[in-house]
């Protein structure tokens, strides 16, 4: 997919929760933004922030293809996250996108697809759900927070599928981490998704490769290019070391070295 | 629209922007934000005789102004890069140029051998400053001794342009220069990263899987700035310049210090535009000082 750089200008901020926002960019001059696909991301240029050099990859959260929007959703936990989510409506930010491969979306109609995504690690569960929606699959979620106040856009989820939440104090969906969750038990799915912090993910793909079921996993390495020339990003794999920012973020767990 | 070309040995280059190993990939990863028949040169990533897995991740840590790298020479080996790259690169209209590296005199030199062999390659640049490899690596490029015993055996071995990358964790990088000119370099290009080092002081660890590794980015200017001068002061042949440079201005200033041509590299990640913006800003400021030539401003800094 061609790549493109340009800049994009926040037509709306939101405040899905404590600490996160919700920039929805679009085009400068009302062309049509690029196509993007579920699991892959930008480099958003972070300006006026000394502490930050690189840009910072944020997955694809939504595309809004009605209203030619795209949607990032961002968690501000350092300098740049925070400089991004100071920023306004009608800003410019300087993006590269689409990056990366993509998650399986090619599933049979009406399988039960299961996504699950922990922290931040949702934003790119909602793009993903709304595809596998519309391609017929039977779609749920599995969304785990600390609290309440960090459980986003379940409003949104919802229209895609069945919403099972945790959070760690119990204010929201079943008490505990998203591996405890009775869904896990009650339910059989034919394909999990992840996106998270990595002992949660880690934690999932076990249970699917002890079910024997197909799995994907979104890795959040560090990066420095994020198209695939430094070789900064990688994750050591079956193959060797692969880049995360353009052989993934998306890894089929069986490619990974995770269950030796 | 002054005159932008230069040359390096017999390296002619439509203008003295070029992209530095490692940063840049093996270009074609660009084709979608420029035309890189645009650029002077580019430089692919380092090249060993045999694959390489490199460095355990992290490799990466962003500091002030800059990042540390600890890759360690991650490639695919050169007969890969014969076979599967070179068909691909070399019908573009510009300098392709392969940045060799090896741990022992006998890897650059059969590496070498089998770049003279590729006809579209006008020039290797011979890595004797990877810092972030054990054996070999920067160890060439620390001594004029052993930097000059490596240089010699290529040249030997390779007929086309040879630029020798100095190192800048040394004492006098000068004196191996000289070395290098000595032993039948064509032009020197300086810098590579300088060592450096990161942590995580709460979980007090390094950032690093290798410890230490290599800084580049903005916050690398000023001292690869003296070190182009102190170089070029010292040596006959062009000097190429890296080192920081994010815009046009900065690569100007490497120009008057005695630069014959520049390299970009980590700016491309923050903007793979910027070497034409580069090449576009050095021209503009080639008509504003009343320039026709670009060979006008080479070395010209009054002091
Ligand atoms: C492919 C990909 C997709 C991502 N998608 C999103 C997204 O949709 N929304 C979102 O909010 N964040 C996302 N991230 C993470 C985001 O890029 C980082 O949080 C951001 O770079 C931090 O920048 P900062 O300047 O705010 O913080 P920094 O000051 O750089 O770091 C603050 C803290 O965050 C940690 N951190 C930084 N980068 C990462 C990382 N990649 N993984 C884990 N920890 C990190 C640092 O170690 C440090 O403790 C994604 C990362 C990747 C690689
Ligand atoms: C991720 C990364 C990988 C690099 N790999 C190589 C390499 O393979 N060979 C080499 O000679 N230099 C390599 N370098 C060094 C650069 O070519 C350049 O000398 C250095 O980054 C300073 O320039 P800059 O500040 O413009 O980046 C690498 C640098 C980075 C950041
Ligand atoms: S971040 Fe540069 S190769 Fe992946």
């Amino acid at each position: 997919m061609k790549k493109s750089i340009q800049d994009l200008r926040i037509v709306s901020k939101e405040y899905p929760g404590n600490n996160y926002v919700l920039l929805k960019m679009t085009t400068t001059d009302g062309s049509l933004l690029p196509e993007m696909l579920p699991g892959q991301f930008a480099e958003l240029k972070v300006d006026e922030s000394p502490s930050t050099f690189l840009r910072r990859p944020i997955s694809i959260n939504y595309v809004d293809k009605d209203n030619n929007h795209v949607w990032f959703l961002i968690q501000m936990i350092g300098d740049g996250t925070k400089k991004l989510g100071s920023l306004n409506e009608g800003d410019l930010i300087s993006v590269i996108l689409p990056l990366g491969n993509t998650f399986t979306t090619d599933l049979t109609q009406g399988s039960k697809a299961l996504l699950v995504g922990g922290g931040v690690g949702t934003a790119p569960m909602l793009y993903l759900g709304a595809a596998l929606k519309a391609k017929g699959v039977n779609v749920s979620f599995l969304l785990g927070a600390r609290n309440i106040d960090a459980l986003l856009q379940l409003e949104d989820f919802r229209q895609y599928g069945n919403v099972h939440t945790t959070t760690e104090d119990g204010s929201h969906g079943e008490k505990g981490f998203i591996t405890n969750h009775s869904v896990l038990n009650d339910e059989k799915f034919d394909y999990i998704f992840t996106c998270g912090p990595k002992p949660m993910m880690m934690a999932i793909a076990k249970y699917a490769a002890d079910k024997k079921i197909e799995c994907e996993v979104s890795l959040e390495n560090k990066m420095a290019c994020g198209f695939g020339v430094c070789l900064c990003c990688v994750e050591n794999t079956k193959e060797g070391h692969k880049c995360v920012c353009s052989d993934g973020p998306v890894f089929n767990l069986k490619k990974l070295l995770w269950q030796d | 629209m002054a005159r932008l070309d230069v040359k390096i040995g017999n390296l002619e280059l439509k203008n003295p922007v070029m992209t530095a190993s490692g940063t840049f990939g093996y270009g074609i990863e660009f084709a979608d934000f420029i035309d890189l028949n645009r650029l002077g040169g580019f430089i692919v990533k380092g090249t060993t005789l045999k694959h390489r897995e490199g460095n355990p991740y992290p490799r990466m840590a962003e500091v002030p102004m800059g990042m540390l790298n600890a890759v360690g020479l991650q490639n695919k080996g050169i007969d890969y890069f014969a076979e599967n790259i070179y068909p691909e690169l070399k019908d573009f209209d510009t300098n392709v140029i392969i940045n060799v590296s090896g741990s022992t005199i006998e890897d650059y030199v059969a590496t070498a051998e089998k770049c003279n062999a590729l006809e579209n390659i006008p020039a290797i640049e011979l890595n004797i400053s990877c810092p972030n490899v054990k054996e070999g690596g920067m160890a060439f490029g620390t001594s004029t001794k052993s930097a000059e015993d490596v240089v010699s055996a290529v040249r030997k071995a390779y007929d086309k342009t040879l630029i020798v990358k100095l190192s800048p964790n040394v004492s006098d990088i000068a004196s191996i220069a000289k070395a290098a000119e000595a032993a039948g370099a064509d032009s020197v290009s300086l810098i590579n990263t300088l060592l450096g080092m990161a942590v995580d002081a709460e979980k007090r660890t390094p950032l690093l899987s290798t410890v230490t590794g290599g800084m580049s980015g903005a916050a690398v200017k000023p001292i690869a700035l003296r070190m182009v001068w102190q170089v070029f002061n010292a040596v006959k042949i062009p000097v190429i310049g890296l080192g920081g440079i994010m815009n046009a201005t900065d690569a100007i200033e490497f120009l008057l210090c005695g630069a014959t041509g520049v390299q970009l590299g980590t700016a491309n990640f923050i903007d793979p535009q910027i070497t034409v913006k580069v090449i576009d800003g050095i021209n503009e400021y080639l008509d504003r000082q009343g320039c026709k030539d670009v060979n006008e401003i080479i070395g010209a800094l009054k002091v």
